[in-house]
């Protein structure tokens, strides 16, 4: 309520601007009908800096099956505009944001993504969550030379001029798990994973690290994305008996594949699981069953750094707070920062400017996480890699961190038992 | 470089690791042959309201899925009031019968009776109930979902010719068992039973003998979104309980319905079983998403040389 009351407020002091933002609106439709050889020229026209607000769009699925996660990434979203806001805004602006439901549906995210860029002219969108949302986006804001800030994990092997990712690539993530699994001696480990382009990717991954690391894989299914029924497949990880189960199931099936679990009788004494996508949010969810099992992330509640206090604190307090912080939603409260960071660095909010500022490196974000960095050429953060046990509190007993940042590396290039072939074939899949 | 702490509570599991342990010999077609059967019991628990609503009235009614997420909800809330989750189990059965039964009266009331005979508009309307349904659940509830802790005495496994088998499983059996049975006597032995099967039968006639049709329309309505909720508190028990559960039931659930033969129990019972223990094999030999293919591909083929399904009645509502 709060944010939609000094959204209004924020309106009517800019209508003057507004109505130059329309004026520019007509004149850039107007030049892009009359001249369609120079598409990116007119939208490039259409951000509207002359007032003393900047607008910004959220893309996020506020209804259908992804509103389960994605609607406390918009929720967070908010609470950072305040923030940023009541601190002075971008450059001296205030943001004015426009909230855009992506209604849990692929081509919605593109039509949104263009509405934003070509009729609210917004200086960048920030949201998804998916991967199919993501891909949905890329040639829309590529198109248009927009911006978008994506704030989820996800299997890496991308990078786009017109996009930055806030959340971990998969050397931020499923390697620092890897790695954890290794130095606690597992030497067989069973694969369980949705059915879609994150699992299958980061399993073609974890495959060739596994033999790198001599740990041999003892089996790898996949249940479809909206199938809580685990029953078949925990019956053959009962009979493959690994040391560890490595799950990349995402969403609701998770219930499904926890609950099937632990009715087969096991525990994280006999089979612990190490997840990459159950978080703070996820967790209470599947009841006490799942206490006790690992997840791998970049951002945990308990995390000891000096902002991580004060960020609960206020996400608590906030209106549509959901009560506990998580990782994907960390990554998207630090990806408004980084854009302040960026038009800041570039003294401008258009577009070349802001990623020649990235470019030219040095552009820092003082995080809940701790001090990220991005990384003017792959547009992603260095990010430290966790490991937490979930307690019976549904929080991480932080039981390993890496050593020190992670730089993000997304085609994987700085690891030699990751084929160049294998890269390239994994790359043209995802499309 | 990563730190090389090792985690302690690990050691021991990892000390006894992977070649000094048993490792079960179960023979192989028994386990999915058991998972099999659970999945059909749950199938068939969603699939019942569906026969009364669906092939008794013709209703082709999509936000089924959404009273099977109520009824999970119920089972939810019943454990806040009751919070030994032993009793308010046994509990939230009977109340998520009575308010998913609730809400289907409401949807017959307030929109279904306006569209008898006309299934197709039954179809559009209710994808849009229950796209609001879910919108509510999720406006209400947590967005991941709501944990509905399993009763005590459904942990742990019973061993069936040397597979351990879980006793939450079991637990479906046993409910779709007895849902059928309640059912199945219900339609047969009771006066209200028979009206109902001479309602489907012949409308005309049976108004004509002085049965009071809206009546037994609404409380066949009533009935078949009840077992719904039912469905339900059996869903809360091996999935996740969230505003997005009903869409994964629903789907298998019509599929069921029409391959037993419309408007026909036993059909429903038989089909339910074969697709329930179908799917576990499919997954056992393939993969989960292969099996979920097969299964489907099964299912229209079966169509495709008996498309009235296993069994065959008259009903008003679909010819």
């Amino acid at each position: 309520m709060k944010t939609t009351r000094t959204r209004r407020a924020r309106s009517l002091l800019a209508v003057p601007a507004l109505a130059a933002a329309v004026t520019l609106v007509l004149a850039g439709c107007g030049s892009r009908a009359g001249d369609s050889a120079e598409p990116t020229a007119a939208a490039e026209s259409c951000i509207d800096t002359s007032g003393d607000t900047i607008k910004l769009g959220f893309l996020n699925s506020l209804t259908g099956g992804m509103a389960i996660s994605e609607q406390t990434v918009s929720n967070v979203l908010h609470m950072a505009a305040d923030e940023i806001n009541a601190d002075g805004g971008i450059l001296g602006k205030q943001i004015e944001y426009v909230q855009e439901d992506g209604a849990t549906d692929w081509p919605t995210f593109a039509e949104k993504t263009e509405k934003l860029l070509t009729q609210d002219c917004v200086a960048a969108i920030f949201g998804g969550w998916t991967s199919s949302s993501r891909k949905a986006v890329k040639p829309v804001v590529e198109e248009n030379n927009g911006l978008f800030f994506y704030p989820v994990q996800y299997e890496g092997l991308e990078s786009s001029p017109n996009i930055y990712y806030t959340g971990a690539t998969t050397n931020q993530q499923i390697i620092p798990a890897m790695d954890y699994l290794a130095a606690q001696g597992v030497k067989t480990l069973f694969l369980a994973g949705s059915d879609y382009v994150f699992p299958r990717t980061a399993n073609a991954i974890i495959k060739l690290y596994a033999a790198e690391l001599g740990i041999e894989i003892v089996g790898e299914e996949y249940v479809p994305l909206d199938k809580d029924d685990w029953t078949t497949q925990v019956s053959k990880i009962v009979a493959a008996d690994p040391d560890f189960v490595f799950n990349t199931i995402n969403g609701s099936s998770n219930v499904g594949f926890i609950k099937a679990y632990y009715d087969a009788g096991l525990t994280p004494e006999t089979t612990p699981i190490i997840s990459v996508s159950i978080a703070e949010e996820e967790a209470p969810a599947m009841g006490h069953e799942v206490t006790g099992n690992y997840a791998s992330w970049n951002y945990f509640q308990s995390l000891q750094t000096p902002n991580n206090p004060g960020f609960i604190e206020r996400w608590k307090a906030y209106p549509d707070s959901s009560g506990v912080t998580s990782d994907p939603m960390e990554a998207a409260y630090i990806s408004l920062y980084l854009y302040k960071a960026l038009a800041e660095a570039a003294g401008s909010f258009d577009v070349d400017e802001i990623n020649a500022a990235a470019a030219e490196g040095g552009i820092t974000v003082d995080a809940p996480e701790g001090v990220v960095t991005l990384d003017g050429e792959n547009h992603h953060i260095s990010k430290p890699g966790n490991i937490g046990r979930i307690n019976a509190d549904n929080q991480f007993d932080i039981v390993w961190s890496s050593e020190g940042f992670i730089d993000p590396d997304p085609y994987l290039e700085g690891y030699d038992w990751f084929p160049a072939d294998v890269r390239d074939a994994l790359v043209a899949a995802a499309g | 470089m990563p730190t090389r702490v090792r985690d302690p509570t690990l050691q021991n599991r990892l000390q006894n690791s992977a070649p000094n342990r048993e490792r079960p010999h179960v023979d192989a077609l028994i386990p999915p042959l058991l998972n099999g059967t659970a999945l059909g019991a749950l199938l068939l628990l969603a699939a019942l309201g569906l026969t009364l609503t669906f092939g008794q009235m013709g209703v082709i009614n999509m936000a089924h899925g959404e009273f099977i997420m109520a009824g999970a909800f119920i089972a939810y809330l019943t454990q806040l009031v009751v919070t030994s989750s032993n009793i308010s189990i046994v509990l939230a059965l009977p109340l998520a019968f009575l308010g998913a039964g609730l809400l289907g009266l409401l949807l017959e009331v307030g929109i279904i009776q306006w569209m008898y005979r006309r299934p197709l508009d039954t179809l559009l309307v209710t994808v849009g109930v229950s796209l609001i349904l879910q919108q509510i659940a999720l406006q209400i509830f947590p967005a991941q979902g709501v944990p509905v802790e399993s009763p005590g005495w459904l942990d742990g496994q019973a061993d069936i010719l040397g597979y351990a088998w879980p006793l939450r499983q079991v637990f479906t059996i046993v409910l779709a068992a007895l849902c059928l049975a309640a059912l199945a006597a219900w339609l047969k032995y009771t006066s209200f039973g028979r009206r109902i099967r001479a309602t489907v039968q012949n409308r005309d006639l049976a108004e004509t003998s002085g049965i009071p049709t809206r009546t037994v329309d609404r409380i066949t309505f009533f009935v078949g979104s009840g077992l719904a909720g039912v469905a339900g508190v059996a869903a809360s028990l091996i999935g996740g309980t969230n505003s997005q559960m009903g869409t994964q039931y629903i789907i298998p659930a019509f599929l069921v319905v029409v391959a037993g033969g419309v408007g026909q129990i036993k059909g429903t019972v038989i089909a339910a079983w074969a697709v329930g223990i179908a799917l576990s094999f499919f997954a056992d030999w393939t993969t989960g998403s292969m099996a979920q293919v097969l299964a489907f591909v099964l299912v229209v083929i079966f169509l495709q040389f008996r498309p009235q399904g296993l069994f065959t009645v008259r009903t008003r509502g679909l010819t």
